[in-house]
C-alpha cells in the first residue's frame, strides 16, 4: 500500500468543491433561453379530474405554455414502467395499473402531477399554476396496505382487484409448517417496518433541452444512473431514440435510492422542451420532495420462528404485506421480493424458510428502494425475532446466535442466496468486546440509581450487495442486466482518465477509484481523473445503488486496468529491449526486474501515441475498456450493539453507545468506509427512533411533509460511533470487496429497538420509538 | 413568496404610521415565523415594516428589580445577558433554548409574543413571571395579553415595544422539545414571586395556547418543592393531541416538566 493506494485513508478529492460551494448540480446549470417549470399537482389523494381550465392562467405574465396529459398521450409518450416482472404464486403476472407522467383522468395520491406550467421565471410559473382551475370529483381514499386489501376498500386501479398487485411466495411452505408443528418452541411476532421519506440533501431537478437543428435532446438530471434513464426514456417513454438523447447527471447531492427512478418530472421537462421550443428547468422544493420522491419500507409482517430443544432454528415463516403506494415505481416489485425474502436466513443455518408477500396499491407516494431496499426489512424481522426468542428461551442473545451461525462456506440458504464467505462469530466477538457487553449489568445498576432504564440490544445482519449476476436477476424477472462498464484512457502525457458507468452522489468514487489506479501504476492521485455521469462520455453503465460500485464498478475498472497494464508492459519491454515477463510497474516507472533499466510511465504513454517505435502489430494509443458481470452477490455482514438509557418519566431514549463491527471484505479507503457506516447507522437510527411518516387515513394528506413534523436525525440525536472491521475477502470479485454503502442502515434498527425493549421490559414497540410510544409501552408494561 | 413592499421603520411612531397605512401590512421583526410562512405562500402581506432598526426597541436594562427588554431584542441577547442571568435565570435559560443559534440571533421577544405560537417558549415565561407587555399605546399584563392560540390582545397596528418583568425570588423553565421541530411539545415555567405567590405557566400543551395551572400554583405556594407536585392532577381534557403526543402524554409531560422546572429554580 502506498500513501495514496489501496487501503490508504486518503482525503476525498471531491470534497474541496463540495464544501466550498463549487459543486455543479443540475439546478446550477444554465443554458441560453432556459425557462422555468412548475407542476400543478393534485391536492387530493384520490379523485376524478372532471375538467381543467387553463384559460386565465395562460394569460398570466411570462407564461410560455401549460401542457397536459392528453398532449403527452398525443405524442405517444409511454406509461412509467416497473422494470422487474414478478409473478404471483398462481403463475399470473403482476397486476400493474397505468402510471401516466401527467394524470389524464384520475389522480391517486396527493402530489400526483397533472400539468406542467412553463414560464419565464419560477414565480410566474407558480402564479400561473395557482390560476389553473381543475374540477375534481373526490373519491374514497385508502392509505394503509392492510386496509386496502379488504373487501369494500377504495379501488385504485381496475387491473388490481382489491388493490393487490401480486401474491408471491418463496420457499417450502409445507416444510416450514411441519417444522413449526414439531418445534420445542415457537416465537411469534407482528412487526411493522415504518415508511420513510428519503430526504437527500439536494432535491430532484431536471433540465430538458431540445435542439431543433439537430433533432437532439439533452437532459440534465439528479440521477444515480443516467444511462438507465436514457435507456428507459428511449425504449419505453418514447421521448427520443438513444442516439438522439444525452443524459447528464452532474454532481448529485445524495440519493439513497430515491434518484434511481425516472420520475414524471424528468420525462415531462424533456418532452415539454420540444413542445414549447425552450429549454425547461424544474427544481423540486422540499415540500415536493416529501410528496413525490419515492418513499421506502412500509411493511406489515407476521413471523413464526421454530426452535428445537437445542435452541436450533428449524423453520422460519413470514407473511408480509407491502405498501407500494399509488403506482408501481421502477424497481418497486423487486424490493419486497427478491431483495427482501432472499435475506430471511440471516446469519443462520435455517433449514426451512417460507415467505409470502402481498403487494398493495394505496393512495400514497409510490414506494421503492431506499438505502438497504428490502434487506433492512428482512434483517429487522430476523434480528427482532432472534432477540425476542432469546428472551423467551431464557438464554443470552449472543448464545442463541452462536448456536445458529452459519460456519461453513459456501452456504446455500433455502431462499436462493449462496453465502460465499464470512466469519459471523468474529464480528460478534469484536462488537461484544468493544461494547464491554460483560460489564452491562453493572452499568444498568448504576443507571437505575439515577432513575434511568438501561438496555442493550444486538443485531447480527447479513445483506446482499454487488448486484448482480445479470443472468440470475434476468431469470428472476429483472428487465436489465446488472453488470458494469469501465474504460481506462491513458493520455499521451501519462495522465489517466477512468470512465465508469458507476455514478457518485456522495460515495467518493473520484477518490477511491483513483486510488485503485494509483496503486496499480504507482502514479499520483492527481494524475487520475474519474469521469462519470454523462452518456456522451461513458458509453453505457448501470449506475450506483445496492452498494454495487465497489464490487461491480471497480471490478470493471480492474479488468480494464489489466488490459492497459498488459499493453503498457509489452510496449515498455519493446522500448527497453527486454522480456515482457520481466517488466514490473513501481512508483510511476516500468522497470526491468533485477536491472537498473526503466522507462517512466509518462514516457511509455508518449511512445504509445507517437507510435514511432511500436512492437510488431501493436496499435497506437493506450485505451482499454471492459464490462464486468459479477458471478454472485456479495455478502457484507456484521454485528451491531446498541446501548440506551430511557428516561421513564418522559419515554425519551438516549443512545449511550453504538458499536458497529462489520465485514466488508477488502477495503480501498477506510475513512470513506467509516463515513458510509456513520451515515448508514445515522439513517438506521433515524428509522428506529425518529422518522415517522403519517398519512391522514381519511383524506390521504401527508401529515409529515416538512421538517416541522418529520424528524430527521441530527447530530445531537446520535452518539459517537464505535466502528471496526473484521474482514474476510470476498472470493467472488478480483478486489475481494463486498460493499459498505447500506450496511449501517440495514443492521442498526433492530439493535436499537432490541436495546429499548430490553430497557423497558416491553417487547411491543413500533418504530420509530418516539418518546410518546416508549412512554406508553412502559405504562402498559407496568 | 408573493411580491411585497419592504419598509424600514426608523422609530416606533414611524413604524405604526407605516403599518396603519394599509390593511395588509405586517410588522417584520426577526421574521422566523413570518418569512417561512410567506415563502410557502401561506401569508401574503402587501407591505412589511421592518422593526429591527428602531434603536429604542432594542436592548436590555435592569433597574432595581425591574428588567426591561426591548421588543426587537434577539433571543441570543437575552440568553447571554449577565443582568438577566442574575435577576431572572429561568428566563435566560429559556431564551438560550429557543430554536437553534440562527433562530436565536434573528428571532425577537416581541415577535415571539405577538405571534403567540402555542408551542413558543416566551409566552410561558412571561405569563409565569407576571410580565407587563408595553405597547405603543398601553401596558398589558401577560395574563391579559395572551388570549388564545396565535391570538393576543393587540389591536390592529398596535406594536409591542418592550417587556417588563419584576425579578422573581426563584424561577425555572423546563421543556420537552418536539423531536422534529424542537418547539416545546410541553414547556413549563415556574416562578416564585416576592409576595410568596407562585405562578406556573404551560406552553406547547394547551389546546388554546399558553395557560396557567392553578393546582400546581397552589401546591407550590405552600411548599415550593418538586415533591409538592406529586399530588397534583393534570387534566388532559384541554390539552392538545397530535401525531407527536397524545393529550395523556402531554398531561404527563406537564407534570414532569413542572417538577424539573421547580428543581431548576433551586
Amino acid at each position: 500500500m502506498g500513501m495514496e493506494g489501496v487501503g490508504a485513508r486518503v482525503a476525498r478529492k471531491e470534497d474541496k468543491r463540495f464544501i466550498t460551494g463549487k459543486g455543479k448540480y443540475t439546478d446550477d446549470m444554465v443554458v441560453p433561453g432556459m425557462k422555468q417549470a412548475h407542476f400543478v399537482r393534485s391536492p387530493h389523494a384520490h379523485a376524478k379530474i372532471k375538467s381543467i381550465d387553463t384559460s386565465e392562467a395562460e394569460k398570466m405574465p411570462g407564461v410560455i405554455g401549460i401542457l397536459n396529459g392528453n398532449q403527452l398521450a398525443e405524442d405517444a409518450v409511454g406509461n412509467i414502467i416497473c422494470g422487474w416482472m414478478i409473478h404471483s404464486k398462481d403463475g399470473s403476472p403482476m397486476n400493474m395499473g397505468a402510471w401516466r407522467p401527467l394524470a389524464q383522468d384520475t389522480v391517486r395520491y396527493v402530489g400526483d402531477a397533472v400539468l406542467i406550467v412553463v414560464a419565464d421565471t419560477k414565480a410566474q410559473a407558480r402564479d400561473a399554476a395557482e390560476a389553473v382551475v381543475i374540477d375534481y370529483e373526490e373519491l374514497p381514499v385508502v392509505t394503509s396496505a392492510v386496509e386496502a386489501l379488504k373487501d369494500g376498500a377504495p379501488q385504485l386501479h381496475p387491473e388490481a382487484k382489491n388493490n393487490q398487485i401480486f401474491d408471491w411466495e418463496i420457499g417450502d411452505s409445507a416444510a416450514v409448517d411441519a417444522a413449526i408443528a414439531s418445534a420445542a418452541h415457537v416465537t411469534e411476532m407482528k412487526i411493522v417496518n415504518n415508511r420513510l421519506v428519503p430526504n437527500p440533501m439536494e432535491p430532484r431537478a431536471a433540465l430538458g433541452v431540445y435542439d431543433e437543428g439537430e433533432d437532439h435532446y439533452t437532459l440534465w438530471t439528479t440521477s444515480q444512473n443516467p444511462h438507465v434513464a436514457r435507456l428507459v426514456l428511449s425504449a419505453f417513454y418514447n421521448v427520443a431514440p438513444e442516439n438522439k438523447l444525452r443524459v447528464i447527471a452532474p454532481d448529485v447531492g445524495g440519493g439513497f435510492g430515491s434518484k434511481i427512478y425516472i420520475y414524471p418530472e424528468e420525462i415531462v421537462c424533456l418532452w415539454a422542451s420540444k413542445r414549447t421550443g425552450v429549454p425547461v428547468k424544474w427544481t423540486s422544493d422540499r415540500t415536493e420532495a416529501f410528496l413525490t420522491d419515492a418513499h421506502g419500507r412500509d411493511h406489515v409482517s407476521t413471523v413464526k420462528m421454530a426452535f428445537d430443544s437445542e435452541n436450533r432454528i428449524t423453520g422460519f415463516k413470514v407473511d408480509t404485506i407491502a405498501n407500494l403506494g399509488a403506482y408501481m415505481s421502477l424497481f418497486s416489485s423487486s424490493v419486497p421480493t427478491y431483495l427482501y425474502a432472499t435475506l430471511l436466513s440471516g446469519q443462520y443455518n435455517i433449514p426451512n424458510i417460507h415467505a409470502n408477500v402481498r403487494t398493495v396499491y394505496t393512495n400514497t407516494v409510490p414506494v421503492d428502494a431506499y438505502r438497504g431496499a428490502g434487506r433492512p426489512e428482512a434483517t429487522y424481522l430476523v434480528e427482532r425475532t432472534m432477540e425476542t426468542a432469546a428472551r423467551e428461551l431464557g438464554i443470552s442473545p449472543a448464545e442463541l446466535r452462536r448456536t445458529n451461525f452459519v460456519r461453513e462456506f459456501p452456504h446455500q440458504t433455502p431462499v436462493i442466496m449462496c453465502y460465499d464467505a464470512g466469519n459471523f462469530e468474529a464480528s460478534l466477538d469484536a462488537s461484544m468486546e468493544a461494547a464491554d457487553y460483560a460489564g452491562f449489568e453493572a452499568r444498568k445498576a448504576e443507571a437505575k440509581s439515577r432513575g434511568k432504564l438501561r438496555g442493550i440490544g444486538m443485531s447480527c445482519y447479513i445483506e446482499a450487495c454487488g448486484i448482480a449476476p445479470s443472468a440470475a436477476v434476468g431469470s428472476l424477472g429483472a428487465g436489465v442486466g446488472l453488470w458494469e462498464s469501465a474504460e481506462v484512457r491513458v493520455n499521451a502525457v501519462g495522465t489517466i482518465e477512468v470512465l465508469t458507468g458507476s455514478h457518485s452522489h456522495g460515495q467518493g468514487h473520484e477518490t477511491t477509484f483513483a486510488q485503485l489506479v494509483a496503486e496499480r501504476f504507482g502514479v499520483g492521485l492527481d494524475t487520475v481523473s474519474i469521469v462519470h455521469g454523462d452518456t456522451d462520455k461513458v458509453q453505457m453503465g448501470m449506475g450506483t445503488y445496492g452498494s454495487r460500485s465497489g464490487a461491480v464498478g471497480m471490478s470493471a475498472i480492474v479488468k480494464a486496468l489489466d488490459k492497459v497494464e498488459l499493453k503498457a508492459k509489452k510496449l515498455a519491454a519493446h522500448l527497453m529491449e527486454a522480456d515482457e515477463g520481466d517488466i514490473v510497474i513501481e512508483n510511476g516507472e516500468l522497470k526491468v526486474a533485477g536491472t537498473d533499466k526503466s522507462v517512466p510511465w509518462f514516457q511509455m504513454a508518449l511512445a504509445a501515441y507517437t507510435a514511432h517505435n511500436m512492437p510488431e502489430g501493436m496499435e497506437p494509443g493506450l485505451k482499454e475498456g471492459a464490462f464486468y458481470d459479477p458471478s454472485n452477490f456479495t455478502f457484507p455482514a456484521g454485528c451491531y450493539i446498541c446501548e440506551v438509557e430511557v428516561d421513564p418519566e418522559t419515554g425519551k431514549t438516549e443512545i449511550i453507545q453504538f458499536v458497529a463491527a462489520d465485514d466488508f471484505g477488502n477495503i480501498i479507503n477506510p475513512m470513506i468506509v467509516e463515513g458510509q457506516v456513520h451515515g448508514g447507522v445515522a439513517q438506521g437510527i433515524g428509522q428506529a427512533l425518529l422518522e415517522g411518516t403519517h398519512y391522514d387515513a381519511d383524506t390521504g394528506q401527508l401529515l409529515t411533509a416538512s421538517y416541522m413534523d418529520y424528524t430527521m436525525p441530527r447530530a445531537d440525536d446520535l452518539p459517537s460511533f464505535n466502528v471496526s472491521h473484521q474482514n474476510t475477502p470476498c472470493p467472488g470479485n478480483p478486489l475481494g470487496i463486498k460493499g459498505c454503502g447500506e450496511a449501517g442502515a440495514i443492521g442498526s434498527p433492530p439493535a436499537l429497538i432490541n436495546a429499548i425493549t430490553d430497557a423497558i421490559g416491553n417487547n411491543d414497540l413500533t418504530m420509530p420509538a418516539t418518546p410518546q410510544r416508549v412512554w406508553a409501552a412502559l405504562a402498559s408494561a407496568q | 413568496m408573493y411580491a411585497t413592499n419592504y419598509h424600514r421603520a426608523s422609530s416606533v411612531e414611524d413604524a405604526v404610521k407605516l403599518a396603519t397605512a394599509n390593511d395588509e401590512t405586517k410588522y417584520l421583526a426577526g421574521g422566523q415565523t413570518l418569512l417561512p410562512t410567506m415563502k410557502q405562500r401561506l401569508a401574503a402581506p402587501s407591505d412589511l415594516v421592518d422593526l429591527r432598526h428602531i434603536a429604542s426597541m432594542k436592548g436590555i436594562s435592569v433597574n432595581g428589580g425591574t428588567i426591561r427588554i426591548g421588543a426587537a431584542t434577539p433571543h441570543a441577547d437575552v440568553a447571554n445577558s449577565k443582568e438577566v442571568a442574575s435577576a431572572c435565570p429561568g428566563l435566560a435559560h429559556l431564551a438560550a433554548h429557543i430554536g437553534d443559534p440562527h433562530v436565536r440571533h434573528m428571532g425577537t421577544i416581541g415577535g415571539s409574543i405577538a405571534n403567540n405560537d402555542p408551542a413558543a417558549d416566551y409566552p410561558a415565561g412571561l405569563m409565569a413571571l407576571n410580565a407587563t407587555i408595553v405597547t405603543n399605546k398601553r401596558s398589558i399584563s401577560a395574563d391579559d395579553f395572551f388570549t388564545g392560540m396565535f391570538d393576543t390582545a393587540l389591536e390592529d397596528g398596535e406594536l409591542v415595544v418592550a417587556v417588563e418583568i419584576t425579578a422573581p425570588s426563584k424561577c425555572g423553565y423546563a421543556k420537552f422539545p418536539n423531536p422534529a421541530s424542537r418547539y416545546a411539545m410541553t414547556g413549563v415555567f415556574v416562578a416564585k414571586h416576592g409576595d410568596g405567590s407562585v405562578r406556573v405557566a404551560v406552553t406547547g400543551a394547551g389546546s388554546d395556547g399558553v395557560f396557567r395551572h392553578e393546582g400546581m400554583e397552589q401546591a407550590l405556594a405552600s411548599n415550593f418543592s418538586a415533591e409538592a407536585l406529586d399530588s397534583v392532577t393534570v387534566d388532559d381534557a384541554d390539552l392538545m393531541s397530535d401525531i407527536h403526543a397524545s393529550s395523556a402524554y402531554r398531561a404527563n409531560l406537564v407534570k414532569v416538566m413542572a417538577r424539573r422546572a421547580v428543581a431548576a429554580a433551586g
